[in-house]
């Protein structure tokens, strides 16, 4: 059974800056980072990998740089890293991306092994949707298990599995039959750091490159044209200045008092 | 039974053979550490050892170092005497005798009177060792035991002396007890008639007991005293001791989990151990109920050593796991205990080399297991994400010198690089350090600029933490942006940031001037440049020695010296200071890392501050100001000010 993680890279969410003009990411200089979410759905794939034998593959739909994260997979130790990478895949948003993943899906299903489970992050920080892993399960049709905080389960005779799901103020034991669609959480597991031998492993190892002659997929419906999502305006939210208050090293007593009373004069105490 | 050659000889030959195997079988195994080479500087190796092994500049440190001392050199002395008995014992004609009487006189006289001195000490050490043990597992059979031998050798020597004398007359008994005055005494105790019985019984004593104590040397931590001079002399030169460097290649191994992954003098150090537990006494870690004992780590190696090295020589493969539980591995736990404080290698008198023994078992956890605390995840993320230990952005590294306004270095127009270091950037208490360290240097016109969001980690830590691979990265980062802006002369303040530039980057072919703020604030008050126009009125005020600014650097006096301009009057000092300082807890990467078995070190450290009854504790290491400043607030003494000898130069310049 091939267990398929699907990742992202993104900019390092504490230096994002908003271009106000083009309404895009600054992304000159930043550097970028493995979708933290998309750190616990790898790190899932490779615990089963390591309990039940299972192969596990990395996809990513990015620009060739994204490479460099792939390479982060290799290190950590999945045994295929595949980058979705060509220019009509640009542009994208969830709907566009979520086809152009489940197409490379289910080509890995058909051609190399039958995919049993798809792990995605819940969602990821730059665009904070959590839209493309469920449309991945959709345009598949596997179950979705969205918000896993646990795999308590995993029956590869019989098909099935049973995971926690982490709700508002609960949580939600779910069994389905596979093949499915998990989405996961952070607190579901905490990812491996790599050893060195396994980095310089990766250094070298292949990470595939699938352009569109490889999908074969109508250029009309990936990339910015297959994209219905219009972007109208991107911005941070402006903040009111702050005020330093006291001194809290020269006098802590004084300073505490001093917030406080700024505190209820807003009536942000719940008294 | 009269002493006879056809007896002693096939003895001694056996006693010997024996001897000389046990001694291979462990020495031998040595040669499967790596090489290294301990033979430079062959003066200063001399001069180290009449210091430290004939001086015992190290044992004296301590009172009860003074029987050790006496024992030893009469142990020189009485070499001389057992190579008499023994010559005398194959060849009877041979003997002491045969000598001039203006050598063999006063030769006898020296070898009676020491031999006396020789007991005395052996019953202090007994005495010594019964009541006030260096540390409670001290009493042991062996230890007893091996006194008893000393003492019974003694006796046994005098008895064949007395019983020489006893059947003496007129001018030669005369001669006898003027040259042998403490065996005299014994003479007349021995019954006429039983003399011989007497001189035969004894002498045969000497002879097995010798025989048996020369045995029980290899095998017992006695071995030290045919080891422990050669360690001394092959001792490590470099201070402090630096890490190797990992190369970075596939297929390589890195950090050490077989005992073979030593040098061979790291292996020699583990049969040069006498237990007598001064590392133990000084190390934070055991000092705290923390399962690491540095004099245990090298019982440890030396067991793992005698376990593995046999099979690993026939090229089979070790059994005893080095790191693990039991008397022959080393803990995990106590791996990680270990604060790199280094007063494990000050306190030792053969210079055994306890914590440079750790790093490489933290590589290899880190590197090839990825096994290591869950708090450093994060860190090691942080480090290797963002260059700073919690993953602030680096565009906020320069934001604590806002009000300075724009402060870059220029390459050829900056003297000195300001390196602040993470804490000094990111840290709100630690940022007014750095601010108060800018203020006095522009007071003073010293011409400094920093490198704001492109500086990056020094990379302490992480080495410590043995995260080479890490390390190497930011290294050679940092390395190739001090070469790209020409920096030569950098100002710290941060004792970490100080070791690691100064001594660190040497390996990655730099050599950087650094010095640390409290030196620079001392030059720059003693040139003029800085005037002191108001004492700091700071009330009393002790001095916390920083392990990596005072025992890793040799910085103790400027500091010192500093606050005596600044306050008027010389810092109080704690029981445990300079050389002899005990750490706050946060070297070694343990700043960020819980402490959860036995007492905290902070609070160790910050109650025997508060005993001295200071108004102000002084540190000149953001760490141990975090350590100490923690600490007197969990012992609610919060009216004692913890401040930064920086800070408190500031208070008698600028205000």
């Amino acid at each position: 059974m091939l267990i398929v993680a699907c990742i992202k890279q993104v900019p390092d969410t504490t230096q994002v800056k908003i271009d106000p003009v083009t309404n895009t990411l600054v992304r000159e200089g930043i550097p970028f980072i493995m979708n933290p979410y998309d750190t616990h759905a790898m790190e899932a794939a490779l615990q089963l990998k390591d309990q039940f034998g299972c192969r596990v593959a990395v996809l990513s739909m990015g620009p060739p740089n994204a490479e460099a994260t792939l390479r982060k997979a290799l290190s950590a130790g999945v045994d295929r890293a595949i980058l979705l990478s060509d220019r009509v895949f640009g542009g994208a948003d969830t709907l566009a991306t979520s086809k152009v993943l489940a197409t490379a899906i289910a080509k890995l299903n058909d051609e190399v092994e039958p995919v049993g489970l798809v792990i995605c992050g819940k969602q990821t920080i730059d665009g904070d949707t959590a839209q493309v892993g469920p449309g991945i399960a959709v345009r598949l049709g596997y179950q979705q298990l969205t918000l896993v905080d646990k795999v308590e389960e995993l029956d590869l005779t019989n098909k099935k599995l049973v995971v926690s799901r982490k709700l508002e103020g609960r949580h939600e034991r779910v069994q389905a039959p596979l093949p499915a669609m998990l989405t996961v959480v952070r607190e579901l597991n905490r990812p491996r750091y790599p050893t060195v031998p396994m980095r310089l492993a990766a250094a070298t190892a292949e990470v595939e490159v699938w352009d569109n002659n490889v999908l074969q997929l109508d250029p009309q419906t990936i990339g910015l044209k297959g994209s219905p999502t219009w972007v109208s305006k991107i911005f941070s939210p402006e903040r009111d200045k702050g005020e330093i208050v006291g001194d809290g090293y020269a006098d802590p007593e004084g300073t505490v008092d001093l917030l406080l009373g700024k505190l209820m004069e807003k009536d942000l105490l719940p008294l | 039974m009269t002493p006879t050659p056809t007896i002693f000889a096939p003895l001694f030959i056996a006693a010997t053979a024996l001897f000389i195997w046990s001694c291979w079988k462990r020495l031998s195994l040595t040669a499967l550490g790596r090489p290294d080479n301990r033979l430079d500087n062959i003066g200063q190796r001399i001069g180290d050892t009449l210091s430290y092994a004939f001086a015992q500049k190290r044992v004296l440190a301590k009172p009860s170092g003074l029987i050790h001392v006496a024992i030893f050199w009469c142990f020189l002395v009485l070499m001389v005497a057992n190579t008499e008995f023994i010559l005398h014992g194959l060849f009877p004609g041979l003997t002491f005798t045969k000598l001039p009487d203006g050598i063999f006189m006063p030769l006898m006289q020296m070898i009676d009177v020491v031999s006396l001195i020789t007991l005395l000490a052996v019953i202090a050490a007994a005495i010594r060792r019964a009541v006030s043990p260096p540390y409670p597992e001290a009493r042991t059979f062996e230890a007893f035991f091996i006194l008893f031998l000393i003492a019974t050798l003694m006796l046994a020597n005098f008895g064949v002396n007395a019983a020489k004398i006893s059947r003496m007359q007129g001018s030669t008994l005369t001669l006898a007890e003027s040259i042998m005055p403490i065996s005299s005494w014994f003479a007349p105790y021995i019954p006429s008639g039983a003399g011989k019985l007497v001189h035969d019984l004894s002498w045969w004593t000497h002879a097995l007991v010798l025989l048996l104590f020369m045995n029980l040397l290899p095998l017992s931590k006695h071995f030290h005293i045919i080891t422990a001079i050669p360690n001394v002399f092959l001792r490590r030169r470099d201070n402090p001791p630096l890490p190797e460097r990992e190369e970075f290649n596939a297929g390589n191994s890195f950090g050490i989990n077989q005992v073979d992954g030593y040098t061979w003098k790291e292996l020699l150090d583990s049969f040069s151990c006498t237990e007598c537990g001064r590392c133990q006494m000084a190390c934070p870690a055991d000092q705290t109920r923390k399962p690491l004992n540095p004099r245990g780590v090298i019982g440890q190696l030396k067991h793992n050593l005698m376990a593995n090295g046999p099979l690993l020589k026939e090229g089979k493969a070790a059994t005893t796991p080095l790191i693990g539980e039991g008397d022959a591995s080393i803990s995990e736990e106590a791996i990680w205990s270990c604060t790199t404080c280094g007063a494990c290698l000050q306190a030792c008198p053969v210079f055994i080399e306890q914590m440079p023994k750790l790093i490489p078992l933290r590589r290899h956890l880190v590197e090839m297991e990825s096994r290591f605390p869950e708090e450093l995840l994060n860190l090691f993320e942080n480090m290797e994400g963002r260059s700073n230990p919690w993953g602030i952005a680096p565009t906020e590294r320069g934001k604590w010198a806002t009000q300075l306004g724009e402060r870059p270095y220029e390459p050829g127009r900056t003297e000195y690089l300001f390196y602040v270091g993470c804490a000094g950037s990111f840290d709100a208490r630690a940022k007014q350090i750095s601010v108060a360290t800018a203020l006095l240097l522009d007071k003073a016109g010293v011409s400094w600029g920093m490198l704001g969001k492109d500086e990056k980690c020094c990379g302490d830590s992480l080495r410590r933490l043995g995260n080479e691979y890490v390390f190497d990265k930011l290294a050679k980062e940092n390395v190739a942006l001090f070469k790209e802006r020409g920096i030569k002369k950098v100002i710290v303040q941060c004792p970490h940031c100080l070791t690691t530039l100064k001594n660190d980057y040497k390996q990655y072919g730099i050599e950087l001037e650094v010095i640390h703020h409290s030196q620079l604030l001392l030059h720059l008050v003693q040139d003029g440049r800085l005037k002191l126009p108001k004492q700091a009125d700071l009330g009393k005020l002790v001095y916390h020695d920083s392990c990596y600014l005072g025992r890793h650097n040799g910085i103790y006096d400027e500091p010192r010296e500093a606050l005596a301009l600044a306050t008027g009057t010389e810092p109080l000092e704690m029981p445990r200071n300079r050389e002899d300082g005990f750490c706050c807890g946060a070297g070694g990467g343990r700043m960020w890392m819980e402490e959860f078995t036995g007492d905290r070190i902070n609070l160790v450290r910050a109650a025997e501050a508060l005993e001295q009854q200071p108004d102000t504790i002084c540190t000149a290491c953001p760490y141990c100001l975090t350590m100490l400043d923690d600490g007197i607030k969990d012992l609610r003494a919060d009216k004692v000010q913890v401040k930064d000898i920086a800070e408190i130069m500031a208070e008698a310049v600028l205000r």
